[in-house]
């Protein structure tokens, strides 16, 4: 082949889409008002459905969302479902993981398996937030510097650049340890250190969107810049901003267990995972790996969980 | 342009025969007929054109003609045989040699089909390496590979990027790479749409010369119908996956047999047609939805000559001439098709003006350097009329527009006058009633629809902002545009994506006209639609044009489209005004010699014109004008020490006739006149 053909892809995608405007158009060209009008409402609560049987097909998608339901069941749950007191029962110190305690227990005794279901909780909360408040801010000032651009791209840009420069990590230990270590101010780090990047993303996607003669007929009608950018831009960037957030749920997830990790976070006796792991991963010398693998793959899998859920949202919102 | 010594007429010697061929694409599993039944071959030597409306199946048949299917298309049956060979039952192996050795491609978007990160050089070498070159033999066959197509300096270009090259040299480029591997059977899918008309002359031109150094067949997909007939020798018609006439290509645009062949021509203005002449024809309703079944004639549901026998039985394929066949069962009652009836309506009679831009000019700065997009503009427009803005792409045409608009504010100096006041620069800080006065159709009407927006709310919130109004009245308003624009209600509550591109197009038109403009600026509104669909807006500009007596200013590549639609026209080049005049003015001389060559670049169904002019080169930078006359770079009348020292004044030949130019009038009329 010596010429670089289009993705087949895009061919049939477009046919598709060919396909269902000839679909709507083609019986009112036929007979020009004889046609029975649609019911719009069903037709999304149709195309709603489409799209869900969609991500039901993907086998990402089932995996990443059983995953985190289970998770979801354990934060919910709490020390209400788990086998054992995730923090104040104290058994035999130091046990492999065997038929009475199924992930072995710590060097205080306490059950692994219920230390790591209960520390779902904390986590579960602190990364939505976490998330939730970088996307809205981030969103924000995205759409301030993409539709305006000149100066308040300028001076923001810079900002961005700034912090994007630091070490993560060392921004979120400053943060916390100014601020005093708690639940929320660890989320507010995860959210101070994920705006830019957020706010770096949706830019890109409002300038892509304010180039296009809608906002141009906007202008032309006298619309302000707000109306502009929450009413026109806003909507038609929200696909990019639901993938972000549920990409941000999975970074957050992981920025949160390093925090924790290295002790500016969620404090002792809390069954946090980067709590459990850094307490306990010395002892994997003296091979008690038990007490520090499990916690470590449940941060694995909830990552791998959300990026699951993430990229079949993606794929099939583009499709 | 038929050629001489066609190898025998049989099946296993054409370059490229396709029998029979079913093909279905699976939509959600189902699968839905795409080609149904399509049969015809090309010759070794040959040019055969494919014609037809987006979605009638003429880009997949050409793709099929290198099983290059989307993962989702499946050949039912039928045959395609390049050189005797069965594509459909090629393996893998075979089908990689087959498309390295044996056929080659050449796509719409230039740009798009060359790697930006490589040198055209390395790109074009691999071309040759793939058949089994080294590499400095590889090299010395790119830069013969480039003279072949007359690009003069092939070293010098090959230690180019794509993007450091002109749209006619890259497509140029893309057919050197094509014709690598001497290919028999070239596919051409839509090769100059996206170019300018001037480009589009260069390109054709040296497909046309290639043809008589290669004996490849050549497959042409086009939607231009001017461009199939200058380059092909046999044209094949489709419709809904089918082809309903095929035959020589002169007999084809001189003499239609099929009801749909002769619909579509009509739609096109031709032999100079005015819109206070007649309206343009057009072809009610839609392309059927693919998959749908049409036992019968395909044709039958939008055909006026359509009866039972047409519902009952599909049609045969009638002979109406020496290898020209129309499936019809109506060939003799083609003459019962009615003319589009002459429709009254006001042109532009010198009303009184509207608008005025004084000495407006625009100038961009971009990393400390001037541009001058527009320079020196006056210009004038009455009510009721449509002014033409024509030439070609850097010259100023949207810039003009958008400085009326007040998208780009106007350089200091220039006036905008609307009646008798002065408009601010900037749309922004325009009053309401001065932004209602002016508004604008976009020639992407993807683009220019918000997607995420109901029918319904980008209409109600136009008419809010615009007419004032809300409420009841505001609905009254909605209902007067729906009608006035023949849009259904039902398509009030959808969302662009679920219209075709007419219906898109008619919601931009309702959402321009919402607020009663005085003025509407119509750039290449047309452009992106196909001729049907076209005749559609353009009738429906007119009509609102004399119900309303909006004034237009119209942005369009294509003169036909111009010349029916305007009154005036002003060509333009470089930011400058070259020549303004009426519409019968310009066409029919004395031009300016940019005029002339634009007027005789031009493809058309027509025939060719009697005599070409070749615009060589690109348009200059506007950042580094040409010194003396803008055009002296390009320009065949070009005068040694006079052109290019001292800058041409305006000179009015006749009453509203003005030509920059220093040739006398004299001079300037003994031009061949062009047919448009």
């Amino acid at each position: 082949m010596n010429l670089p053909l289009p993705d087949p892809s895009t061919v049939s995608g477009l046919l598709e889409t060919e396909a269902e405007a000839a679909v709507v158009d083609a019986p009112v060209a036929g007979s020009p008002g004889g046609t029975p009008p649609v019911d719009m409402r069903a037709e999304r609560r149709q195309a709603r459905r489409e799209r869900m049987r969609l991500l039901l097909r993907r086998p990402g998608f089932i995996v990443g969302s059983a995953l985190l339901l289970f998770w979801l069941v354990c934060a919910i749950g709490g020390d209400r479902i788990t086998p054992f007191d995730p923090i104040n029962d104290f058994e035999l110190p130091n046990t492999r993981p065997g038929a009475d305690h199924v992930m072995g227990t710590d060097q205080l005794g306490r059950d692994v398996l219920s230390r790591v279901m209960a520390g779902a909780r904390d986590v579960l909360i602190a990364a939505p937030a976490a998330a939730v408040v970088s996307v809205a801010v981030g969103t924000f000032l995205g759409l301030l510097m993409g539709y305006y651009r000149g100066w308040i791209d300028e001076v923001l840009g810079r900002i961005i650049e700034a912090l994007l420069s630091i070490p993560v990590v060392l921004v979120g230990l400053l943060i916390v340890s100014s601020l005093g270590a708690s639940r929320i101010v660890v989320a507010g780090a995860v959210a101070v250190l994920f705006t830019p990047i957020v706010t770096r993303t949706v830019r890109a996607a409002v300038i892509a969107e304010a180039q296009l003669d809608y906002i141009t007929s906007a202008r032309l009608r006298g619309e302000s810049g707000l109306f502009v950018m929450t009413r026109e831009i806003l909507p038609n960037v929200s696909g990019a901003i639901v993938v972000e957030f549920t990409v941000r749920i999975g970074y957050a997830v992981f920025t949160i267990a390093t925090l924790t990790f290295l002790g500016a976070g969620i404090q002792p006796p809390s069954p946090d995972w980067g709590l459990q792991i850094s307490d306990t991963y010395r002892l994997i010398q003296a091979g008690h790996w038990w007490p520090t693998l499990f916690p470590a793959m449940a941060i694995a899998s909830l990552v791998i969980a959300t990026n699951l859920v993430a990229d079949s949202i993606e794929t099939v919102s583009a499709a | 342009m038929t050629s001489v010594a066609l190898a025998p007429d049989t099946a296993t010697s054409h370059a490229l025969a396709v029998e029979d061929l079913h093909l279905a694409y699976r939509v959600r599993g189902v699968p839905r007929e795409v080609l149904r039944g399509v049969s015809f071959h090309v010759r070794s030597g040959e040019a055969y054109g494919l014609v037809g409306e987006s979605g009638c199946g003429k880009s997949t048949t050409a793709y099929a003609a290198l099983r290059y299917l989307p993962s989702n298309g499946d050949i039912v049956s039928g045959r395609i045989l390049v050189g005797g060979a069965d594509v459909t039952c090629m393996s893998e192996r075979e089908l990689r040699q087959f498309r390295a050795r044996s056929a080659s491609m050449v796509y719409q978007d230039p740009g798009s089909a060359l790697n930006p990160s490589l040198k055209i050089g390395r790109q074009v070498a691999e071309a040759f390496a793939i058949l089994g070159e080294d590499r400095r033999e590889a090299r010395q066959s790119a830069a013969a590979a480039l003279r072949r197509v007359r690009i003069a300096d092939p070293e010098r270009v090959m230690q180019r990027y794509p993007h450091q090259l002109s749209g006619g040299m890259q497509q140029r480029v893309v057919i050197a790479m094509a014709l690598a591997c001497n290919p028999k059977l070239l596919v051409l899918d839509e090769p100059t749409t996206g170019l300018d008309a001037t480009v589009e002359a260069e390109v054709l031109d040296l497909v046309r010369t290639l043809r008589n150094e290669t004996d490849a067949a050549i497959l042409l997909i086009a939607h231009n119908l001017g461009v199939i007939r200058s380059m092909c020798d046999r044209v094949g018609v489709m419709y809904a996956g089918r082809i309903v006439e095929e035959g020589d290509a002169l007999e084809v645009f001189e003499a239609p047999q099929h009801p749909y062949t002769v619909g579509l021509l009509q739609c096109l203005p031709r032999h100079g047609a005015r819109k206070s002449e007649r309206a343009l024809f057009t072809i009610p309703g839609t392309l059927p939805q693919i998959g749908t079944p049409l036992p019968t004639c395909v044709f039958v549901d939008r055909c006026v000559l359509a009866d039972e026998v047409c519902r009952a039985e599909a049609p045969p394929e009638v002979p109406v001439g020496d290898g020209h066949f129309s499936r019809c069962h109506h060939v003799d009652r083609l003459d019962q098709i009615p003319e589009p009836t002459a429709e009254e309506s006001t042109t532009g009679l010198a009303g009184k003006i509207v608008i005025k831009m004084h000495d407006v000019s625009k100038t961009f700065h971009q990393h400390g350097h001037a541009i001058p997009a527009l320079v020196g503009i006056h210009l004038g427009l009455t009510g009721g009329e449509t002014l033409g803005l024509v030439g070609e792409s850097g010259s100023g045409k949207t810039t003009l527009a958008k400085a009326m608009l007040g998208i780009h504010e106007p350089d200091a100096g220039g006036e905008i006058k609307l009646d008798e006041h002065l408009l601010a620069g900037k749309a922004a800080n325009r009053a309401t009633e001065d932004m209602r006065a002016i508004q604008m159709v976009f020639q992407n009407p993807d683009s220019a629809l918000n997607r995420a927006w109901t029918v319904r709310r980008i209409l109600l919130r136009t008419i809010k902002k615009l007419a004032g109004v809300t409420g009841e009245a505001a609905d009254t308003r909605l209902n007067t545009l729906t009608d006035a624009l023949r849009l259904s209600p039902r398509h009030l509550d959808m969302r662009p994506r679920q219209l075709s591109g007419g219906l898109k197009q008619r919601v931009a038109i309702a959402r321009a006209f919402a607020g009663d403009p005085r003025i509407v600026v119509c750039d290449e509104p047309t452009s992106a639609l196909d001729v049907s669909v076209q005749a559609a807006i353009l009738n429906l500009l007119s009509d609102l044009q004399s119900s309303e007596s909006t004034s237009y200013l119209f942005i369009s590549h294509d003169l036909g489209v111009v010349r029916y639609l305007a009154d005036r026209i002003i060509v333009m080049y470089l930011g400058r005004l070259q020549e303004e005049g009426t519409t019968d003015q310009i066409f029919n001389g004395p031009h300016h010699p940019y005029t002339e060559a634009l007027l005789s670049a031009v493809p058309s169904v027509d025939g060719e014109p009697s005599e070409r002019i070749r615009l060589t080169g690109e348009i200059p930078s506007p950042a580094n004008p040409p010194s003396g006359c803008v055009f002296h770079t390009r320009c065949h009348r070009f005068m040694e020490g006079t052109c290019d020292v001292i800058e041409p004044p305006v000179v009015e030949i006749e009453l509203g006739h003005r030509i920059r130019c220093h040739l006398p009038i004299e001079e300037l009329e003994r031009t061949p006149i062009v047919a448009v």
